[in-house]
């Protein structure tokens, strides 16, 4: 996993709540046995017509904007356990999602992959989104160390994050190293409940 | 200390705990299947980490098999391929597979909990957000994505925060035609999608208590639909009676050793949660989805809401709906009666039940699709199937099919399908397809008539 400290860079803007795990990455693409790839169908279907020809309505497609940051509405990555959703957004590039609220599976599933889930407050989100539709080259700071989003001196805020998890983040670890240390404590475990 | 059901189980499974951070919970089941595996096990083979516990792991091929043809080689490249992928992974690490055709195959929430693997106050994962099925044993089950799925094979155990509880209640007298599908369907459009996430939800009253385990395992799919990891329900007598005798299940004094500890799961009284919520029974009528998230759902006699927000609005625009209008009448050329939610065998008699004596409307493809080989037997030994050909409905192969329509099971662009299934997202059932959820008797019902209908006026 690659490691995360801080990071500055331009958004891209997706209005939109509740994006499911199947627009991220639809399920007719999950046949491939290994991870590569995913990011050339990351939200296929809002990103292209069923012709295939390019829906230039759709953030991604709008030439404005461009950053590895994805600033997305409320309740982002609900849906299917799926990781190939955060393949898909870090094949395309992205090492950041922000938005105000973020499922569980997909928040666990972006950390094991070193995406970092940026959850902030509806205000800090609304305001960051307005901003992003007037000034699109605005570039924003998240710094893991610090825990912090920022846009300007005014608009900066906090965020949470399990600090096992921003370790690893850091450190570039996973859980299984961690898990594999612990051999010994799992095995006496199932000794002694069998 | 009071304990809930969840607490119980959890801490008979910590093995160790982070100061600050997550616990080690150790896992007494895992179940596997084709599409969220190999990237897992490329994992391990790449750092050289054995599996674990090989004889703790069951899998089953089920998102990506057709369901025709099923003696047949698979025509789809891709597909085949990561069928093969699966049965070769298994091999070589001494997993047991119920491939495609063996009698045991199914989808992994159908079959575990038929063959016996499921059990009560057991921990059980899966890379795949609807293992909440199994918490109607009494057991915690969750779905994991494919890089936890890699850390159980390696060491059995998972690195997790504890989930905070949440319970709902429900207690009186069902109405007639309402379905467990219908109880789920209402409590997520009341608690909306995401009021779950970060719980574990326990359904206690009366209602869970005189369900089937089938209907309780239809309720606790769909836990993760309102955002929480998993449902539970307590384990009671019509828990035991269903887990006796199957194949997998603990046998005789190891049964009743098993029992005695199960007795003792249920949530103690007085034990606390940190979110309640309480719904009468009587409020709950059989419902229908309208819009592209499980939490827009509304009483089949309801019309459609009318709210301001974009987002609701391109919702509706996608399921070319307005608001405020009803959806009684609505014409619909596709039903889809299957997946982990509604594919079981009570499921299949309740639409039979329905069916029986009537015709398919000229204009519906309806498909039934088994959740597993034993299902189907059992459809064909009850005589359903005869009564579903009689009508013109088409039995299909076991699989998740239309489901997720990663085979080819998918309905057409623009299209309306009335399905027994989980999502209604954009383009889930098929790329432009336009997903209404509901129970398989609406299902059932939709299909004879072409058009959605108020069924409560033909059940009185
Ligand atoms: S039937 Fe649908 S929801 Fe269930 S496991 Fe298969 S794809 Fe997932």
């Amino acid at each position: 996993m690659e490691k995360f400290t801080t990071l500055q860079s331009r958004a891209i803007p997706l209005q939109i709540e509740n994006v499911d795990t199947d627009q991220i990455i639809p399920a007719r693409f999950l046949k491939a046995t290994d991870k590569k790839g995913f990011g050339d169908n990351v939200f296929r279907d809002w990103r292209y017509h069923k012709d295939g020809s390019v829906n230039t309505d759709f953030a991604l497609n709008n030439a404005n904007y461009s950053g590895t940051i994805l600033v997305a509405g409320d309740n982002f990555g609900c849906g299917s356990s799926r990781e190939h959703a955060a393949w898909a957004l870090t094949g395309y590039g992205f090492k950041v999602v922000v938005s105000s609220f973020f499922a569980d599976i997909f928040k666990g599933n972006a950390l094991n992959n070193g995406l970092l889930p940026v959850q902030v407050s509806e205000t800090f989100l609304k305001e960051l989104l307005s901003i992003l539709e007037n000034n699109p080259e605005t570039e924003i700071i998240v710094n893991l160390e610090k825990q912090t989003i920022s846009v300007n001196e005014t608009l900066s805020e906090s965020f949470e994050i399990d600090a096992y998890k921003k370790t690893c983040m850091i450190n570039g670890y996973d859980d299984i190293d961690y898990l594999l240390s612990k051999k010994s404590e799992i095995e006496a475990y199932e000794n002694a409940t069998s | 200390m009071k304990k809930t059901l969840f607490d119980k189980v959890w801490d008979a499974h910590v093995v160790d705990t982070i100061k600050n951070g997550p616990q080690v919970l150790y896992i007494d089941k895992h179940l596997i299947h084709e599409v969220t595996s190999p990237q897992a096990f490329n994992e391990l083979e790449d750092r050289g980490i054995p599996v674990f516990r090989p004889n703790q792991i069951v899998a089953t091929a089920d998102h990506n098999t057709p369901t025709q043809n099923q003696d047949q080689p698979i025509k789809d490249e891709l597909s085949r391929k990561q069928l093969e992928q699966l049965s070769t992974n298994c091999k070589k690490n001494n997993i047991t597979l119920y491939q495609l055709g063996h009698k045991y195959n199914g989808i992994v929430h159908v079959m575990a909990p038929e063959l016996g693997f499921t059990q009560p106050g057991m921990t059980m994962v899966c890379g795949d957000s609807h293992t909440s099925t199994h918490g109607a044993f009494g057991t915690i089950a969750f779905g994991i994505g494919t890089s936890q799925v890699a850390q159980v094979f390696a060491s059995q155990c998972l690195l997790l925060t504890k989930p905070k509880s949440l319970r709902v209640s429900v207690n009186g007298k069902l109405n007639k035609g309402v379905l467990p599908k219908d109880v789920i369907l209402y409590i997520i459009s009341k608690l909306g999608t995401n009021s779950g996430t970060g719980y574990f939800c326990e359904y206690a009253g009366n209602v869970f208590e005189e369900m089937s385990m089938e209907g309780r395992m239809t309720v606790c799919n769909m836990s993760i639909e309102m955002g929480a990891r998993g449902g539970m329900i307590a384990p009671d007598q019509t828990t035991f009676d269903y887990v006796q005798g199957r194949e997998f299940a603990p046998k005789s004094e190891d049964f009743d050793k098993k029992v005695a500890y199960w007795k003792t799961l249920p949530t103690d009284e007085g034990a606390t949660f940190d979110k309640e919520y309480f719904f009468d029974a009587e409020d709950i009528e059989p419902m229908i989805t309208y819009g592209t998230n499980p939490g827009m759902g509304i009483k089949i006699t309801e019309n459609i809401p009318v709210e301001e927000n974009a987002s609701f609005k391109k919702s509706l625009e996608y399921m070319n709906f307005e608001a405020g209008e009803s959806l009684i009448n609505k014409p619909i050329n596709f039903v889809f009666i299957g997946s982990c939610t509604n594919s079981r065998i009570e499921d299949f008699r309740v639409a039979a039940n329905f069916i029986k004596g009537k015709q398919k409307a000229a204009n519906v493809t309806a498909w039934l699709v088994p959740g597993s080989k034993q299902v189907e037997a059992q459809i064909i030994e009850e005589g359903l199937k005869d009564v579903f050909d009689a009508a013109g409905f088409e039995l299909r192969q076991p699989g998740c099919s239309a489901c997720l329509a990663m085979n080819d099971d998918k309905i057409p662009q623009g299209e309306y399908c009335v399905s027994t299934s989980n999502r209604n997202f954009e383009g889930r059932q098929g790329q432009g397809s336009r997903t209404i959820l509901a129970s398989p008797l609406v299902a059932a019902a939709t299909a004879v008539e072409g058009k959605i209908i108020d069924i409560t006026k033909h059940l009185n």
